[in-house]
């Protein structure tokens, strides 16, 4: 076997592992941190596929931003698993018909003729003075330059509309202006008093 | 690899590979171990001590007869904590900060692996270390500590958006992600080097490397003050060290970046200088990287011998109201300094 393919059988092996621990797993903050294993290795994966660029910014991306905040809130919140387990039963028909739907899906997807061994060849092997990430730019910022501005646009819509639903002003909250804090002096709240010392009683 | 790579030819590669990263790693330890000391030292000067002076000559034994106290001692597990990952947090501290050395460029041949897109691995890397504070805070099963973890997690995420900004800057500036050719895009002069061209994006890039290893006046994940010691608070002996080392190392990471991205990483500073140049041409280039990283380093101590902790509110307002405007300024400045070809640096 060559050494590419017994990192991927590895890579894979760890990737199924964590995926099911994320939805096996009791504790919320152990399933988290199985999440970012998951994504860690599916960036290794994409690695050997020289996607080097959504490899790191996978890993910049949902590990080193997007998990962090999410584990902050998971440990936050402190969950508790039991009487969400308790619905199992009422909620598995539901469950179940998803799953289903999502298998049927994918099958249909997997087996038509556009992702067959045919219409999708290995990738072609590229030496090493080949820049992905490169290539990556230049198609993105000719080709598909509209796609990715409506994209970043809806994103900064989000964004803007996340912040403007949580930001409430609240009366009993005291704000404390840092301009108006750089700009105080010590003459202006300090005053030094000379006396003569007192003769105690 | 080829398609018929044997058993033996792996683990030739692999010695190899391995042996390479115990050149890096091994120095790297010794660095850590005198960076504590030269720490001590300094700021004793400047607080008009004399620092570490009993063990060895002038105390030059002093980080190792420490890194012997902490081997020695007992690794206490708090009862009611996460065992299992109480344990593995200090290690997915220590990881990320070694690994991001695979990519350093310490001349122009002298790289472990020559990774198209080095920039970007060494900010996913970085970005990574934030993990070892937040498992080790939650798993210690303590309000000090999980106090801390929250801190530090909120700073982290906040800085990284600074610095990244920051290190885009440098990459439209070199046209390239790759950190040898980043440090060949300034040679010239002095003058060459993106210090000057991106000057605030130097300052904030330097701020929030010390934003993000944690160190004073940023040191709040910490805070011995309020929080005890923060995340590390249960932590003893070994455990405690690989927390401490991860830290000194990324570090000297930032510092060595800070040198490769903005200092001209390891070109002379007499380039272009009729003179002097010929006169410094048998100096290697790692000596140069080398001293740059400790001028670099030496600021990170004196800083902390300077300010007093920041405020945490000032922290955030620091991060996303002051920083992050000013690097997207500059980035809209730049872009069109570099349409416009204005030399001698975007030409």
């Amino acid at each position: 076997m060559a050494f590419e393919q017994v990192v991927f059988y590895v890579f894979a092996a760890i990737l199924v592992y964590a995926a099911t621990r994320v939805i096996t797993v009791r504790n919320p903050v152990h399933a988290a941190l199985h999440l970012v294993l998951a994504f860690f290795t599916s960036a290794g994966l994409w690695l050997l596929l020289e996607a080097e660029f959504l490899a790191i910014a996978l890993v910049l991306v949902y590990v080193g931003a997007v998990m962090v905040l999410f584990l902050f809130v998971v440990m936050m919140l402190n969950i508790n698993v039991e009487p969400v387990r308790k619905g199992l039963l009422r909620y598995l028909p539901v469950g179940l018909s998803v799953a289903g739907l999502m298998i049927l899906e994918m099958y249909l997807v997997l087996r038509s003729k556009s992702f067959d061994a045919d219409a999708m060849p290995m990738p072609a092997r590229h030496g090493a003075d080949y820049s992905n990430t490169r290539e990556l730019g230049s198609v993105l910022y000719t080709q598909y330059v509209y796609a990715f501005e409506i994209a970043a646009v809806i994103l900064l819509v989000a964004i803007i509309a996340a912040i403007a639903l949580t930001m409430r002003k609240r009366p009993e909250t005291r704000h404390q202006d840092a301009a108006e804090q750089v700009k105080v002096r010590s003459q202006d709240r300090v005053r030094v008093i000379k006396m003569e010392s007192e003769k105690r009683n | 690899m080829t398609e018929t790579g044997s058993l033996l030819d792996w683990m030739i590669t692999g010695s190899i590979i391995m042996f390479k990263v115990m050149i890096i790693v091994m120095p790297l330890m010794l660095a850590v171990a005198y960076l504590t000391y030269a720490e001590r030292k300094i700021i004793g000067y400047m607080q008009l001590r004399i620092g570490p002076n009993r063990v060895g000559p002038r105390g030059w034994l002093q980080p190792i007869a420490d890194a012997l106290k902490l081997l020695m001692k007992e690794i206490i597990v708090p009862a009611k904590s996460n065992n299992y990952l109480f344990v593995i947090a200090p290690m997915l501290s220590i990881a990320p900060a070694l690994a991001a050395w695979a990519v350093v460029p310490f001349g122009s041949e002298l790289v472990l692996a020559d990774v198209d897109a080095s920039l970007l691995y060494i900010l996913a890397l970085t970005s990574m270390g934030v993990y070892g504070v937040i498992v080790a805070g939650w798993a210690t099963n303590s309000k000090y500590a999980f106090l801390g973890t929250m801190r530090s997690a909120a700073q982290i995420v906040a800085y990284e958006i600074a610095m990244g900004f920051a290190l885009v800057g440098v990459l439209l500036a070199a046209g390239s992600i790759n950190l040898g050719e980043i440090v060949l895009a300034q040679s010239g002069s002095l003058l060459h080097w993106f210090w000057l061209p991106l000057f605030p994006l130097f300052i904030i890039y330097f701020i929030s490397g010390i934003a993000e290893t944690n160190r004073a006046p940023f040191d709040v994940a910490e805070g011995e003050s309020e929080i005890v010691a923060g995340f590390h608070v249960e932590y003893s002996g070994m455990a405690f060290a690989v927390f401490f080392l991860a830290e000194y190392a990324n570090m000297i990471l930032i510092a060595t970046l800070c040198s490769l991205l903005f200092l001209g990483g390891w070109l002379s500073p007499f380039e272009g200088i009729p003179l002097l140049q010929p006169m410094f041409q048998w100096v290697p280039g790692l000596v140069w990287l080398l001293a740059k990283t400790a001028m670099v380093l030496f600021f990170f101590l004196w800083l902390r011998a300077t300010f007093p902790r920041y405020r945490y509110d000032q922290i955030m307002r620091l991060g996303w109201k002051v920083f992050i405007p000013i690097t997207i300024f500059w980035l809209v400045l730049e872009g069109g300094a570099v349409m416009l070809e204005l030399g001698p640096w975007f030409d």
